[in-house]
């Protein structure tokens, strides 16, 4: 029987496998952030041992930041702290750190595949559940606890089971209109926020094929929002095209070698996979979230379920409980729905290529007067070429503030927050209570039905605003 | 790390499903640089009413007097979303030894095991009969047989853990302690991937 490329991975890194256990499993890449790594310096500490391979560990701030006037002491005394905390574990430890006005800082996620430091056939972990982002390369790349942090800093390795494994197989083309994000929606709603738990997912088939990297990672950095360790895809022309060039990429002679090992990455015709799901890329409408986890998704004109269509009575408690949350009717159309915020922005949709989209919809137009906008590239990298690029004139135009890079009103950590009982039409991944601010009412989206927001100040069809 | 053996307690029923880390602990709490005292902002936003903790909500669970003890159960999928690993200190620090569910996310179910919280899986059957008892009705868990009974009805389950977890939670080992003593492994392993 074959392997799959998950299996070619992951069994090339296991030190060991204890008997009854987990594996030892060694990690080539590890990133850090200002939030999950703290304690994890201090456990170290208070241990008395050394980091073992700090140059294989590569930090920046991003999830405690402010978008506007970084160049400012942060103002919060606590984020200020855990930042400043950062900067001296890193200079104690030797590690590498793009900090706030560094020219390489941003998403952790946005970063690393951008400055080629993510590569295929790597291990890649992060105290971060949104590190599935990297495996778009063909790498196994997984978000960790902080305890974990702790045994890669002490060893650069960590201690876990395989997971099952999964194959999610979209073919045909897509509807105009229709982009990354709709996709991964559609699969989270299809099979619920619990769906892929214990699995890691392999993302596969001519859709997928014909998806950009920005694309790609936008599927993979979901794959968490259905419970799955991480999900991946194998590399091909496109990855090689994207990372060619890159600051860390391989260069010269050693560029081919890995060229040739990268080559071997993909699943044998004959490898078996617990769970095998297939889905028709013609099914998938612009899709939108209703309630209070990612897989409470539909199509952008489909309507909230009604009551009566949900039996288990767990199940039923929890949708009333979202639809108070959330304000809405069982039954009710979204579409025509006013929207006081629109955000762009999070480790799910800040790159160039989502810029692009917004772009291509706004240019020439004004956004609606009622709505709000939080707009923040993922990295000081994304922000410099959407200058270079003269998108940054057509947000300005549209009446629209392009700010600093950092994670912002996808968790809400910082001041980009949105007040209790409105609404947020958000390209970021998690429309949890409260996730954008005490009582703030997330509605997850594309880039382009956020767009359509933008300019409506509705929840709109996108398709019906293209030409 | 604490160790875990045997517990007879009473339980807190939190009949709510996909339990996300962002309810346990929200982001806003995030910004300490220490492990301690996250259990008083356990599920802050169920528990008060604008923030505000001079006004617990009164239909939250852990504001209910008759709750009490070191036993979490929580409908299925619990601990789904982010990866921080404050939703255990949170847990732990509160006061809960073990939580019980008929579904964990991956994440949360290591982060609990690492921090001496018992994450223990049981049937959907079972986690009904639990929240059909009574504020005053305890269950045991019995890590060693890898069982947890309802005490009054004596119904009982057998739980999965590996063996290797189970040891480090009988004993109250860590993973870091064992890999600090695998270095030598490692560094020879390292030479073979070069």
């Amino acid at each position: 029987m074959g392997n799959t490329i998950f299996d070619k991975i992951w069994d090339k890194h296991v030190v060991k496998t204890i008997e009854d256990g987990p594996s030892v499993l060694y990690i080539d890449k590890h990133f850090i952030h200002e939030v999950t790594s703290p304690q994890a310096f201090s456990g170290i500490e208070k241990r008395g041992a050394k980091l073992f391979r700090p140059k294989q560990i590569v930090a920046t701030a991003d999830h405690n930041v402010p978008t506007l006037h970084q160049e400012l002491p942060i103002a919060d005394a606590l984020s200020r702290f855990q930042v400043d905390t950062l900067i001296d574990n890193c200079k104690k430890h030797g590690i590498e750190l793009y900090g706030l006005g560094h020219k390489h800082q941003g998403i952790v996620h946005v970063i690393g595949p951008e400055l080629g430091i993510t590569q295929p056939g790597m291990t890649i972990v992060c105290g971060d559940s949104h590190t599935s982002t990297h495996g778009a390369f063909g790498s196994v790349a997984f978000g960790i606890g902080t305890s974990e942090v702790e045994m890669v800093f002490a060893s650069q390795c960590i201690m876990q089971t395989k997971p099952k494994a999964m194959r999610i197989n979209i073919d045909g083309e897509l509807h105009k209109g229709v982009v990354s994000k709709d996709i991964i929606l559609y699969i989270i709603a299809k099979i619920s926020a619990s769906g892929a738990t214990g699995y890691f997912v392999e993302y596969a088939g001519s859709a997928i094929r014909a998806l950009s990297m920005e694309a790609r990672m936008t599927i993979c950095n979901m794959s968490i929002e259905m419970g799955a360790r991480g999900g991946m895809i194998a590399p091909d022309q496109t990855t090689f095209d994207y990372m060619e060039g890159r600051l860390f990429a391989p260069k010269g002679a050693e560029w081919d070698a890995k060229l040739a090992q990268w080559k071997e990455l993909y699943t044998d015709a004959d490898a078996k996979f617990d769970m095998e799901i297939n889905i028709n890329a013609q099914d998938i409408e612009p899709m939108i979230t209703y309630g209070t986890n990612p897989g409470m998704g539909l199509s952008v004109t489909g309507k909230v379920p009604t009551l009566e269509s949900i039996t288990d009575p767990t199940e039923k408690q929890n949708f009333e409980k979202a639809m108070k949350y959330m304000g809405l009717t069982p039954g009710q159309t979204l579409l025509g729905m006013p929207v006081q915020h629109v955000f762009i922005g999070s480790c799910t949709n800040s790159r160039i290529e989502d810029f692009r989209l917004v772009a291509s919809i706004i240019k020439g137009k004004q956004k609606d007067p009622n709505v709000k906008t939080l707009v923040v590239p993922g990295s000081q990298e994304v922000a410099k070429q959407i200058k270079a690029e003269g998108l940054d004139k057509i947000f300005e135009a549209a009446g629209i503030e392009i700010r600093q890079a950092g994670c912002s009103a996808c968790l809400g950590m910082n001041e980009d927050k949105i007040p209790a009982g409105e609404y947020c039409i958000s390209t970021s991944n998690r429309n949890f209570e409260g996730r954008q601010g005490a009582g703030a009412r997330t509605m997850l989206v594309s880039p382009l039905t956020a767009a359509a927001a933008l300019l409506t100040g509705k929840i709109s069809d996108i398709r019906t605003m293209l030409n | 790390m604490q160790s875990l053996q045997k517990i007879t307690s009473k339980f807190i029923p939190l009949r709510i499903e996909n339990v996300d880390t962002d309810q346990i602990i929200p982001a806003r709490f995030l910004k300490a640089t220490t492990k301690e005292g996250f259990g008083k902002n356990l599920f802050r936003d169920w528990r008060y009413e604008n923030d505000d903790e001079t006004k617990p909500k009164a239909d939250f669970v852990l504001n209910q007097k008759q709750y009490t003890g070191a036993i979490l159960v929580a409908a299925k999928n619990f601990g789904c979303g982010s990866s921080r690993e404050h939703a255990a200190w949170s847990i732990q620090d509160y006061g809960f030894k073990v939580v019980v569910s008929s579904f964990f996310a991956d994440i949360f179910k290591n982060n609990a095991l690492n921090n001496g919280v018992l994450p223990v899986t049981v049937t959907d059957a079972f986690l009904q009969q639990i929240f059909a008892q009574g504020p005053d009705d305890t269950l045991t868990i019995d890590l060693e047989k890898q069982t947890i009974t309802i005490d009054k009805t004596g119904a009982a389950e057998t739980f999965d853990i590996n063996a290797y977890k189970k040891t480090c939670m009988l004993n109250g080992y860590d993973d870091i302690d064992y890999l600090l003593s695998m270095k030598e492994a490692i560094e020879k392993f390292e030479e073979t991937i070069k």
